[in-house]
């Protein structure tokens, strides 16, 4: 059994098309895993055993039929509660949404569950995905399963540190501006966030609809792969899913690929405020690059230094719209005792919001006020511009760009819950592609002093993946990082 | 009451801001049925009711009416334009913003020509409306002792319609409204019910002293629910807005609420106290673009309108003003009209009979013409009858026209059935009137004394004894014969 949670996702697929174990025994094992390691890492809100049993049933039927089945059947995947899965909790890991029971289903998961996934679980997060630590929960701390001490990052935590505890091989986080690779960064496991409009947002409960983007975590780039190619393309529920065709990511998952590409080193996200130790892991990620023959040069964006404040501006603007549908009328909490409709909506966000979303909420409310709209929102939505334009400049001279994913590595737990600026900073090299709409991926690339993970992200021009896929996995053959992870943090969570 | 009969130095400017309900099959972003007579919150689906996670989907038919309208108002359409979401918080918008359309409407710089002047369209904008609320122990949500929400109507499309402040008497704001209206039910995009809320009234009234050009402070009156409540508002705003002046006291900018019952209007909010609705783009929807091509192929559809044909009518049919604004209220009628006529009517007196009888019997049956079973081709046939004189006029309509409309038999038929037609036979007829005059020797004498009064008696004996069938002509020349 413990050798089963080891194992990748393309590794349990095999493992069960050819009938040596069962999607039953599978999802045995991992909730095996779960009970073990879970009240360590408490990375999950809830546990989908009735639909991971019934979706192993019927897996394990059709393959004794020797039906059809794909590359990610008999998958166990544990999906961040920001995403509807269909009479299940999808909490945000708010109290406002806390007994929310979803009645459809996200087009994301159910792509998956169409192509074999099996549904493990439902994985704890910042509340509604305002944070970079996951201590913004209503309900849990997540712990990083590399060091019980430190935070496993954030919003998606909860999907990244089960994932590096193998509670699961893959997750589903969402990625707003850096919630996929930050926490993959500090749980030294890979995330994707894909292009904007790649992967459908229906049934995505929205933070930031237009940032929002669903991506996946794995062990590695290959799984990682495999989990965006089964659940992108277009979908006519969400207007904003880009209507064109998917490319076998897979296939493209060569050796080779690196050689002559021309990769840029963005200037402004290696200097001030990184980490000595993580700028020294991104130089020797540079030489491994040069090593498979990628040219490195270093580029400029002179506009990227703007995109915290133009992101806090318009992803608070569009998060104060998104939240004011709770306010304890149709669904979720309602305060109790109030007579008038106005104070039963104050007294039910009272209640029902944490700190953070409130403070997102007001300074989103503010910036788009009247008086202060030109000031804030107008000259904020100008200003992304200039960013989208400075990495379409830039793309016409360099194939990709990398920067480090994170300033720091994993930070101890509760150092910066009261300093909310410190913690947005810890996404300062996350949201320039985020405000562009670009793919960008965080692959591990080495460790700091005191053993936790390094992330390297690598961003690509709009919908290039494929290059962004095959250029991760190139460096992550090279780099060699994956069995050390797996054993360490085993010995950490396992003990 | 008009302007002059209150205080004759101030003008009174008014802009209006109609909301129409568009007929399409579904609503504006989901694909929820758009039908009023449902049980509460049956029409109703997760995008509309605003739940988690869902997202909206524009309906193009929604974007169609909306060009539509605009060309008929004579607009520009724009090439691209968004949506926005107008932000507020109360229980019948679930999501407490409402999408909209903010600095880019659809349409734009258009205009109404009524009664020969020209009120500009300032803009047309696409929203969705909002669900209704139903309170127990008031008729506020303050004050109540629970509400009920109900959100069917949640997600119908709107358009909204605003207007210019270039409407300077309350006859003219009716005129606007009810052009308008007719407009909206040609162009087939709304059946403009004013009681049945599908067409909404809002009123920007200010008024200033005559002579000036700076615009008054205005108030802004909803809650006008019909026509007669339209000129009833603007009549008493204008007072109140009047003492106000005339005691030297200043109109405060606000919205106010018209009351039926008291016939007063009553301060809803005032500007302090009106929502900053924080408009931003909307970021679930991708902006909305409008080819050339969209736009001519939505111009092919639009009918012939009222105002065109009221242009149109005294010339190519020599129809008076009055005839022609009940022939034209409806464009099913005046449609029909016009089919009757390409068939050889006479057209005064096919309008004659439309405006009469037909009218008279739609009205008491509650139907209307396109639902009635007469053809305009058995119109047609009958006006032919008649001015044959196969049948007068009263047969046609006590005996003929009635059962056209109710189960389509052709005049024809029913003449020769009920054996109506005239008769015309002086030899036939010679007798009757013959009788008529022998019983009747008081007011024979009395004709023969020149009292040409007594002729109607005499031509009625007659019509009586040939059951209605004697031709009127012919009797009046039999009587002349007997007196010579
Ligand atoms: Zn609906």
């Amino acid at each position: 059994m413990k050798d089963l949670v080891n194992k990748s996702a393309k590794e349990l697929n095999k493992l069960f098309l050819s009938k040596e174990i069962s999607a039953k025994e599978i999802v045995n094992a991992f909730y095996k895993q779960i009970e073990i390691v879970e009240p360590k890492i408490q990375a999950l809100n809830s546990l989908t055993k009735d639909l991971a049993y019934k979706q192993a049933e019927e897996l394990d039927q059709k393959v004794s039929r020797s039906d059809k089945l794909g590359p990610i059947a008999g998958v166990p995947i544990i999906v961040k509660d920001v995403l509807c899965v269909k009479n299940y909790h999808a909490t945000c890991s708010s109290k406002i949404l806390e007994n929310f029971i979803a009645p459809y289903e996200s087009t994301a998961t159910s792509n998956l569950w169409s192509a074999g996934a099996i549904c493990l679980a439902k994985s704890n997060m910042d509340e509604f995905a305002m944070g970079s630590s996951t201590e913004n929960s209503a309900f849990k701390k997540t712990k990083n399963p590399w060091n019980l001490n430190t935070v496993p990052g954030g919003s998606s935590g909860g999907s990244a540190a089960s994932v590096a505890a193998m509670e699961a091989p893959v997750s589903l986080g969402t990625d707003t501006g850096g919630s996929v690779r930050q926490p993959a960064s500090f749980c030294g496991v890979v995330g994707l966030k894909p292009t904007y409009g790649r992967v459908s947002r229906f049934g995505l409960i929205a933070f930031a609809s237009s940032l929002d983007q669903v991506g996946p975590f794995a062990r590695d780039v290959y799984d990682t792969a495999l989990i965006l190619q089964h659940m992108s393309g277009y979908d006519p529920k969400d207007s904003t899913s880009l209507n064109v065709d998917v490319p076998d990511y897979i296939s493209k998952l060569n050796i080779g690929n690196l050689k002559g590409k021309k990769i840029g080193l963005i200037k402004e996200l290696i200097g001030d405020g990184i980490e000595s130790e993580v700028r020294k892991s991104v130089e020797n990620s540079i030489k491994i690059l040069k090593d498979l023959g990628a040219e490195i040069v270093e580029i400029s964006l002179p506009n990227v230094k703007y995109s915290v404040p133009v992101y806090y501006i318009l992803a608070t603007a569009e998060a104060s719209s998104n939240l004011a549908r709770y306010d304890g009328v149709k669904y979720g909490h309602r305060a109790q005792g109030t007579k008038e409709v106005l104070p039963m909506y104050t007294k039910t966000r009272q209640e029902g919001f944490g700190a953070e979303v409130k403070r997102r909420i007001m300074l989103g409310t503010y910036a788009l006020s009247s008086g202060y709209y030109e000031a804030y929102y107008k000259k904020a939505q100008q200003v992304r511009k200039l960013v989208t334009q400075d990495f379409l400049n830039s793309f016409e001279k360099v194939d990709l760009m990398i920067t480090p994913t994170c300033p720091t590595t994993a930070f101890e737990l509760g150092s910066k819950v009261e300093d909310p600026l410190s913690m947005y900073l810890s996404d300062i090299a996350t949201i320039p592609a985020s405000l562009a709409g670009l793919p960008a991926i965080s692959v591990p690339c080495g460790f700091d002093s005191k053993n936790l993970p390094i992330g390297l992200q690598i961003i690509a021009p709009a919908l290039s993946e494929e290059l962004l896929l095959s250029a991760a996995y190139e460096f992550e053959k090279t780099c060699n990082l994956f069995n050390k992870t797996n054993m360490k943090v085993s010995a950490v969570v396992v003990g | 009451m008009t302007l002059t009969q209150t205080k004759t130095e101030y003008e009174v400017v008014i802009g209006l801001e109609v909301h129409a309900q568009l007929k399409t099959k579904t609503k504006i972003f989901c694909n929820c049925p758009v039908d009023f007579g449902a049980e509460p919150n049956t029409n109703v689906c997760p995008v509309c009711l605003g739940m988690p996670g869902v997202l909206p989907v524009l309906n193009k038919q929604v974007v169609a009416y909306a060009i539509k309208t605009g060309l008929a108002l004579g607009c520009e359409i724009v090439k691209h334009c968004k949506f926005d979401r107008k932000q507020y918080f109360y229980p019948d918008l679930p999501k407490n913003y409402q999408i909209s359309q903010y600095d880019q409407p659809i349409c734009s710089n258009g205009f109404l020509d009524v009664n020969g002047k020209k009120i500009g369209i300032q803009r047309i904008h696409m929203e969705e409306d909002a669900g209704k609320l139903v309170h127990a122990g008031s008729d506020r949500l303050h004050g109540s002792d629970y509400s009920l929400v109900d959100y069917n109507r949640t997600g119908t499309p709107l358009l909204e319609i605003v207007s210019l402040p270039d409407i300077r008497s309350i006859e003219e704001a009716r005129d606007y409204a009810q052009l308008l209206r007719s407009i909206l039910r040609y162009l087939d995009v709304c059946d403009g019910n004013l009681e049945e809320g599908s067409m909404r009234c809002d009123v920007n009234v200010s008024l200033r002293p005559v002579g000036s050009s700076i615009l008054g402070t205005r108030s802004e009156i909803k809650n006008v629910n019909s026509f007669k409540s339209l000129v009833r508002a603007i009549e008493a705003e204008i007072e109140r807005q009047t003492e106000i002046l005339n005691s030297g006291g200043k109109v405060i900018q606000e919205t106010r609420l018209f009351e039926e019952n008291s016939g007063k209007t009553v301060s809803m909010r005032s500007k302090e106290e009106a929502h900053d609705y924080r408009y931003f783009p909307e970021p679930d929807l991708v902006p909305l673009e409008i080819s050339k091509e969209w736009i001519n192929e939505i111009k092919e559809t639009i009918p012939e309108l009222p105002h065109n044909k009221k242009i149109r009518y005294p010339k190519d049919y020599g129809l008076n003003s009055d005839d022609i604004k009940v022939l034209i209220e409806d464009r099913n009628m005046a449609e029909y009209y016009e089919a009757v006529i390409r068939l050889g009517a006479n057209p005064k007196k096919a309008a004659n009979w439309l405006i009469g009888p037909v009218t008279a019997y739609l009205k008491e049956h509650k139907t209307d013409i396109i639902n009635s079973c007469m053809t305009p081709v058995q119109l047609a046939d009958l006006l032919v009858f008649i001015e044959k004189g196969i049948i007068n006029d009263n047969i046609a309509k006590a005996e003929i026209l009635g059962e056209i409309l109710s189960n389509g038999t052709n005049a024809k038929e029913i003449i020769e059935q009920k054996g109506l037609a005239q008769i015309t036979d002086e030899g036939a007829l010679k007798q009757a009137v013959k009788e008529v005059l022998d019983q009747n020797p008081e007011q024979l004498k009395q004709l023969k004394e020149g009292k040409e009064k007594v002729r109607g008696f005499f031509v009625g004996q007659v019509m009586k004894k040939t059951d209605g069938k004697a031709s009127p002509n012919i009797v009046n020349k039999l009587i002349d014969e007997f007196l010579k």
